[in-house]
Formats: C-alpha cells, structure tokens, sequence
C-alpha cells in the first residue's frame, strides 16, 4: 500500500517536473498577447506572428538542436491578469522568454514580475521612454525614434509654426506630449503658438475641438496636430476633421498610433494626406519585406491581411533571441542577456537592428502620408538607423540619465552628473 | 525656403507677364513634352525626395504640358511602370494612357503610383495658383484667389495684385484678390497711410481670423492714426468673431443635445410610462446602427439609399427586440424594479457578445453618403457641417411624430391612460398586457432610429450602447420622469452646457462639472425639470 502510494508520487512528480520544466526536446517560448478586450484588435495579430516566427525556426531546425514550443496566454486586455499571466510562465511553464504587451500600462504592470523572477520580455511597440529594465528589451520605437523626428518634419519641412497636440488621457501621449512641448519650445516656438487637449477614450464628439485647431489655424502661420488619439477616437476625429472642410494640405495631422492595422477596414477618405511616424511601412519595397508578406499571407490564409511596425518590432525581436541563444550556447537569461548586446540582425526594410547597451535598438525612421487603399507612402526617411534613447534628452528630470547594462556600470538610470545608479527603474 | 519660393514665384510671375499665356486645360493624352533621362529617372523612383529638383527646376516654366504634369502628380494620376519605367497617365475610367506615346493600358497591373508629399503638392499648388490667376477660365481663377486666402499661400507682390485687379471682371475674384492686396500692404509697413487706411477697410469688412492678425500687426505701427484706426478695426473684427464662435457654440450644443434627446426618447417612453428601467436600452440603439451597416453591405455603391431605407428597418428590428425582452424579461418582474434592473442588464451583455460573435469584435465602417457631406456657408466665419444639420432635423421630425402617436392617436391614449392609473384603465377596457408590449415596442424602435442617425458621427461597433447609455438615463433623470417635452428641454440643455463649457474646462473636466451639477440639482428638483403632477404621480 505504501508502495504503490509512493510510487504513485514519484510518478506524479516526474510527470510534474517533465511538465514544469522544458524537457530535453523542447524549448518554451511564451506569447503573451491579448486576444480579448479591447486591445484584442492590435495585439491578436501579433500573437498570431510569433507562432508564426516560432513555426519557421522549427521549419529551420529550432535553436540549439530542440524544437521551440509556443505557450500561448489570454491576458483578455486586463492589466492585473498580465502580470498573473507572466508569473504563471515564468514559473509553472518554465519559458525561456516571453514575447508580449502592447500597451504602456501593461508592461508596467509585469516589469516587477519579471525582475523579480528574472525572466526575459521582448516588447514591440513603440511607447513612451523614461525606462530601462535589464528584463526587458525595447524592439519598439523610443520617443527618439518617432515622435522627435516626426517633429523636425513638421518644423523643417514642412514649416510648421504652430501645434496642436491632441492625445487621449492616459501614460503615453501625456508623457510624450511633455517630450515634445519641451522639444518645441528649445526649437524657439512660443507658448501661445502650442496648444494641448487632452480627450476621454473613445471621445466621439470632435465639433468643437475640431472648430477650435481651425481657429488656431487660420491666423496665418502654418499649423499642424500632432495627434497620440487613441485608437476609437481616431475614425470621428478626421471625419469631422473632413466635414469641417480642413483637409490635409491645409492643417496636416501627423499621428504616431495609426498603422497599417487601423487603417484596414475603416473608410480611409477623410485620413488620406494625413501623416504618420514608424519603423517600418508595409508598402516600403525590399525583397526581406516581400518575403515576410507572403510568409504572412500563406500563414493566415488571407491576402488581405496587412503587416504594421509592431509585427516587424517581433520579427526582429525573435530573431535577436535566436541569435542571442546560439551565440550564448544556452537559453539561460543571464547568458543571453550577456550575449545579446551589440548583436545585429536584419530589419525588413533593407537595414540592420542593433541591439544598444541600453536594451534599446537602432531603427529607421519613416515619415508616410496616408493612402486611399490603407498603405502610406513614404515622404522621408532618416539616413541610416537611429540609436533608441530611454532617457529623453529634452526632460529635467531625465536629461542626465543614461541606462547602460554592460559592465561597469550595469545599470537603468545612472545619473552622469552623481555618477551613481538611482534605485527606481522607471520614472514615476 | 520661403524666400526661395519668393524669388521662383516673381521669376515665374515676370516671365509670365511678359508671355501672357491663356492655354490651362490641356488634353491628358498626347503631351508635347519630352523627358531627359535624369527627369525620367526621378518621376519614376518610388523614393518621394527624388522629385524635389525636378518640381523645383520645373517651378519657373512656361511650358503648360509640364505643369499638367506636375498637376497630374499632385491628383495622384501619375503612374509608373515597374517592368520598363515608362510613364503613364491616369484617366477617369480607370484606363491608362502612356505619356510619350498612344499606347493604352486597362488595368493599373505593374504600375506603381508617383506619390508626392505635402510640401511637394503645395509648391505645385503654388505653381499651378500662379498661372491659373491669369487663366482664360472664370473658375479657375476663382479656385487660385481663393487659395490665395489659404493659410502659409504664397503671396505675389502688392503691384500684381494691383494690376490684376484692374484687368478682373469677375466679383468673385475682385473681392478675394482686394483682400490679398490688403493683406500684403499689411506686411509693409512702410507704405503710405492712404493705402495702409484703405488695407485696414478692407480687412475689417473681411473680418476673417487670417485679417485679425494683419490688423493687430498694423495697431503696432508708430502711426497714431493708422494704428487707432486698425485697433479699432480689430475690435470690430474680434466681436464678430466672438459672435460666430456663439453661433458655432449654440450649433454644436443643439446638435449634441439632438443626438441626446434622440437617444433618451425612447428611455422616457419605457421608463416614464411603465416605470421599467432598462439597461438594454444603449443595445438597441447599438441594434439599429448596425442595420444600417447591413443595408449597406446589401446595397453597395448606394449608401445614400441603404441609410434611407435603414430608417424604417432599424425601427421595426429593434422593435421587435424590445417587444421580445418585454414578452420574455420585463413582463415576469413586472413591479419590481431591482430585479428588472439587473435583468435587463444581463440582456445587454448578452446582446453586446452577440453582436461580437455574429459580426466582430471590431468597429464595422459605415459610410457616410455624399448628400451628408460637406458644410453650408452661413457667414465669413460661420460655417455648419451638413451631417449635424440633418440629424438636427431628423430629431425634430422624430419628436414630433412621437408627440402626435401619444397625444392623437389611440395607442397613445391608452399609454397614457395605464400610466395615470393602470386598474382603472384596465377596468375601462384597456388590454395592459398588449399596450406594454406596444410600449415598449415603440420606445425600443425609436432606439434604433437614433441608431441610425449615431451612425454617422461615431464608431459603430459593440460598445456604441455602452458609450450612450449613462448620457441617456441623466438626460431622462433631469428632463423629468414621464415627460416628453422634459426629455427635449434636458437634452437640449445639457448638450448646450455641455458645448459652453469644452472650450473653458477641456473635453475630460466638462463632463465631470455636468455630472456634478446634475447631481446637485437632483437635490434641489428630485423630480427633474417637469415633473409628473397628480395624485396617481404621488403614488
């Protein structure tokens, strides 16, 4: 009897253990994307791209001999439950790494889990700076990589003396908003020349505001918005931008949350001319861009299905773990961690990714106007890649920052001016 | 780069004084034109900047095929073909026509568009401009002074201006290249006061924001008189503009407060007259904006039509919606209003996931058709977009049908009988059971119609009810239980306050302010604006 019952343990054990830890053949890799709620939209596309990133690496051998196995989680667009998510694949599914989040909110609610638990994130979505995790590496653009040089556009090319700058109320256009007020006022444009708003999620109510930046833009100078509109909010404000008879010659809109992915199924009349700033665009035309929108389409089984920024950040991301991993000999996250600084990849538009020591990449920056059938065409681009800052250059309390996790200093906010590492990794 | 633009501008302008060419539509087949190979190069590169010398070297010509060219490229009509880089023209049936050649094509396979940037279709826009004021065409020089006014335009010099408007018949265009001049004399100061008083006259009649700013510049002149005269011009100027700004005020608070009033209508009737209060309300209004999505995917190329017919069927479909929840849900809990309550909100999560699973999770686009479109011109500085004029309307026509059903026709006497005093009216003959399904029937389908009409100024997807709902109940609360006319007092009212206050607290604040207030007023007038009277009211 006592037999059989240990017995029966051990069997329970090893079956526990072979299930808690990846076996001999295998190598666990989490996605965690929301695939309910309301982010379901953006974010069940890119958990779809890593299986799909996952599948061809098998296709091509795995990574150190085994196989990749996707855990795929449902955060259902819940922040607590991200982080729930995370600590149940760091530690019952035992992960090698995770790719996942989208919004701001999220990552900040898993960054605690992950340096706790020291696992690995790869977050692809261009967000607001002012962190640096050693847990965490940023493939997504910093405000550096998108909305600084979206503003010299404006100023430079298209002489631009007046702003508008529209956001949702939440972390990221309030934070970049702050960025890009003090970008403005250093380039010599005076405080009655900007104008903020801040609008509710799914604001659907635009005659006044939008009656408002005609009024600032018919003085004669010219005016353009700088739009961090959230998702909803973003159909009703450029059709009754449209209804009110502004179009896009007259007070440009340059938005940094409207891709590929939003614009496809949405009546695009009202956006066309309207601006953008990314990474990457669908219609940029390289042989690596073609190959992966193929790959896309045989993989979901639909021509009309487009590729956005995020799912390049993805693609990049994977690829810098998988050479992370086989230049490290080890899945280990301290040895990849080790391994990954200073390793290139391949972007999709003809380019390199590199990673920077303060887990940050370089990118091209792209400048688009928004076409009738949903893609952008490319107005600018930047000369080569631009070096990912966490710590904005153009905000007190971060200018003398520096996130650098190489040796010495190994830290996410080392003051230059103290020369010491503050103990917060992200600004509050 | 102003200043480049400048000096290309008056080349162009002199060159074109001396050679006064008439010729502006050409043929778009058949250019005159040859290409060198670099020209040919850059039209053809799918890399926007590459055009930025041609346009430039291009700024000053004389030659009205490449300016066709260069308008081409502005339309988007420019295209490319990737096998040979030859270049091709778009026409309006879809077919193309090569540009150095007869050759035709009937599909656009291969070709890649010649995109061009902003910056790039203002110079062309400022090209094309300056030509177009000395066209033969009434219309096209209309379009080029009126561009003139546009915001960062490219001025010519005060004389052109003058001496094109010696040569100009057309009103129209008098008046809109007077204004230009004026605002040039503004920039130059240093002009004779004669003028500088004419400038100032002419900018106070125009009165548009654009002229507010040049005055206040000339208030600064060292001129005592002249720079009394434009203050004074200024402020003339500055309370037109305030009155305009009241008038857009008032519009947007109308129609907010339409929508509002569209949406709470049918909330009055099922909350007023049967006391029911149902959270599923905001779902049926969700129910009818998406009929019209389906009409529109049955009739395409017809939205106009599929929005039309959407009117009657929303009404019928949420109808029967509402009658079936009244039939299944209401009717069972009827007096108890608790239990109602959460009955009905079950329902509207059922329906919300529904729709998700029926449709999508996503918003569903819906168009808008071409007769809802655009503005109307009341004033200079006033102007009205069409949509909200429409649904204005729509409301009106609604409430008024509403009002005749319930005050003459016999539905709406037995309604009202069963709300005054359900046992007597039921002893008098009145059939409770079918009038409460009716009831509910018609305020579920007015739901829908404002569905409808919601449809065209926001996103139609599942969370439409939800974003509606609470706005719906307070406009209800505050209007006075029961009462119709209540409803379209405190819709009204709120959407008014509601657009008065955006511009002074922000869109965030303002809603807070009115909820707080509703709050506040709910204190003093439990029973809102007009409330029901009489004993079987106290009851």
């Amino acid at each position: 009897m006592l037999k059989n019952t240990l017995s029966a343990f051990a069997a329970a054990a090893l079956l526990f253990s072979a299930s808690s830890y990846a076996t001999d053949d295998t190598i666990k890799v989490g996605v965690m994307h929301s695939l309910s709620g309301t982010m379901a939209i953006s974010e069940s596309t890119l958990s779809q791209t890593v299986q799909m990133l996952i599948d061809e690496q098998n296709k091509k051998g795995g990574v150190l001999g085994k196989k990749l196995e996707a855990v795929v989680v449902d955060p259902a667009s819940d922040w607590p439950v991200f982080a729930e998510k995370s600590r149940e694949l760091l530690t019952q599914d035992g992960v090698a790494v995770v790719f996942g989040c989208w919004t701001s909110v999220s990552r900040k609610a898993v960054l605690p889990v992950f340096e706790e638990l020291n696992g690995l994130l790869f977050y692809p979505v261009q967000y607001e700076g002012e962190e640096s995790s050693r847990n965490i590496i940023y493939t997504g653009a910093a405000p550096n990589q998108q909305a600084i040089p979206a503003v010299d556009y404006l100023l430079n090319d298209l002489g631009i003396e007046r702003f508008v700058l529209a956001g949702t109320d939440y972390v990221f256009p309030r934070t970049a908003n702050k960025i890009i007020e003090a970008y403005l006022k250093a380039h010599g444009i005076a405080d009655e020349d900007i104008m903020i708003n801040y609008t509710p999620f799914s604001h659907s109510d635009w005659q006044s505001i939008i009656a408002d930046i005609k009024d600032f833009g018919s003085t004669g100078k010219k005016t353009a918005v700088i739009s961090t509109l959230n998702g909803d909010s973003n159909v009703p404000f450029y059709r009754e931008l449209a209804n009110q008879g502004i179009s896009a010659d007259f007070i440009p809109v340059m938005a940094f949350s409207v891709g590929e992915e939003e614009l496809s199924g949405i009546d695009t009349t009202p956006l066309v001319g309207h601006l953008a700033a990314w990474n990457y665009f669908e219609s940029i035309e390289t042989p690596e861009n073609q190959e992966f929108i193929d790959k896309w389409h045989a993989y979901t089984g639909d021509d009309s299905r487009v590729t956005n920024d995020p799912m390049e950040a993805s693609y990049i991301g994977f690829n810098l773990w998988v050479k992370a991993v086989e230049k490290a000999g080890s899945t280990d996250v301290d040895k990849v961690l080790d391994a990954i600084v200073g390793l290139e990849v391949p972007n999709l538009t003809g380019g390199m990714a590199k990673v920077l020591p303060n887990h940050h990449i370089t990118k091209p920056v792209y400048i688009g106007e928004i076409q009738a059938d949903g893609q952008f065409q490319t107005v600018w681009e930047s000369d080569g890649e631009v070096a990912g800052d966490a710590w904005s250059d153009f905000l007190e309390g971060s200018k003398d920052l520096e996130a650098d996790w190489t040796a010495p200093i190994n830290c996410g906010n080392y003051s230059k001016s103290q020369h010491k590492c503050l103990k917060q990794v992200s600004a509050q | 780069m102003h200043l480049l633009k400048q000096i290309f501008l008056c080349c162009a302008l002199s060159l074109i004084l001396s050679l006064l060419p008439s010729v502006y539509a050409v043929p778009a087949t058949g250019l005159p034109l040859t290409l060198s190979a670099e020209e040919s190069v850059a039209l053809c590169s799918s890399r926007v900047r590459d055009r930025d010398l041609l346009i430039n070297n291009w700024s000053t010509t004389t030659n009205a095929a490449q300016v066709q060219l260069l308008q081409a490229i502005a339309d988007g009509e420019l295209y490319c073909k990737r096998s040979d880089q030859s270049l091709w023209l778009k026409n309006a049936d879809g077919s193309f026509n090569a540009l150095t050649s007869n050759a035709t094509l009937t599909n656009g396979k291969g070709l890649r568009c010649v995109g061009s940037s902003n910056k790039q279709r203002q110079l062309i826009a400022t090209i094309v401009a300056a030509r177009a004021l000395y066209s033969e065409e009434v219309s096209a020089r209309r379009a080029a002074a009126a561009a003139l006014l546009q915001a960062g335009a490219t001025m010519p010099s005060t004389d052109t201006l003058q001496a094109l408007m010696q040569h100009e018949d057309d009103g129209q265009v008098y008046q809109d290249l007077r204004t230009a001049w004026a605002l040039t004399l503004a920039q130059n100061p240093s002009l004779g006061r004669q003028e500088l008083l004419q400038a100032v006259e002419i900018l106070k009649d125009k009165g548009t924001p654009q002229c507010l700013h040049a005055l206040e510049q000339l208030g600064q002149s060292s001129d005592e008189i002249l720079s009394d005269a434009a203050q004074q011009a200024a402020g003339w100027v500055q309370f037109y503009l305030r009155c305009a700004t009241f008038g857009e005020n008032l519009f947007f608070g109308l129609s907010l407060g339409s929508v509002l009033v569209l949406a709470a209508i049918g909330l009055a009737i099922t909350f007023g007259v049967m006391g029911v209060i149902n959270m599923a309300h905001g779902e049926l209004i969700m129910v009818g904006a998406y009929c019209v999505w389906c009409l529109q995917q049955l009739l395409p190329g017809q939205p106009g039509l599929a929005l039309i017919l959407a009117i009657p069927t929303a009404f019928v479909v949420s109808g029967t919606l509402g009658m079936l929840i009244e039939r299944t849900v209401i009717r069972s809990l009827y007096g108890r209003p608790l239990e109602t309550l959460l009955a009905t909100f079950g329902v509207s999560l059922i329906l919300q996931q529904a729709v998700r699973t029926i449709f999508s999770p996503l918003n569903r686009a819906v168009q808008t058709p071409a007769f809802m479109q655009g503005q109307l011109q009341i004033s200079e500085n006033l102007s009205v977009t069409l949509s909200r004029v429409i649904i204005i309307l729509f409301c009106a026509l609604t409430f008024t049908l509403i009002l005749i059903i319930m005050n003459k026709t016999r539905l709406g006497l037995e309604v009202r009988a069963l709300a005054q005093n359900r046992p007597i009216a039921r002893a008098l003959g009145v059939r409770a059971g079918r009038i409460d399904a009716l009831t509910f029937g018609l305020g579920s389908g007015v739901a829908g119609m404002a569905g409808v009409a919601l449809s065209q100024i926001t996103n139609v997807g599942p969370n439409l009810g939800q974003n509606y709902i609470v706005d719906t109940f307070m406009v209800v609360v505050f209007g006075g239980v029961g009462n119709l006319w209540g409803t379209l007092t405190g819709g009204l009212i709120m959407g008014l306050i509601s657009k008065f206050l955006e511009p002074v607290t922000g869109a965030m604040l303002s809603k807070i302010v009115i909820l707080i207030a509703l709050i506040l007023f709910i204190q003093k007038r439990p029973r809102g604006l007009f409330p029901q009277r009489g004993r079987a009211a106290e009851a």
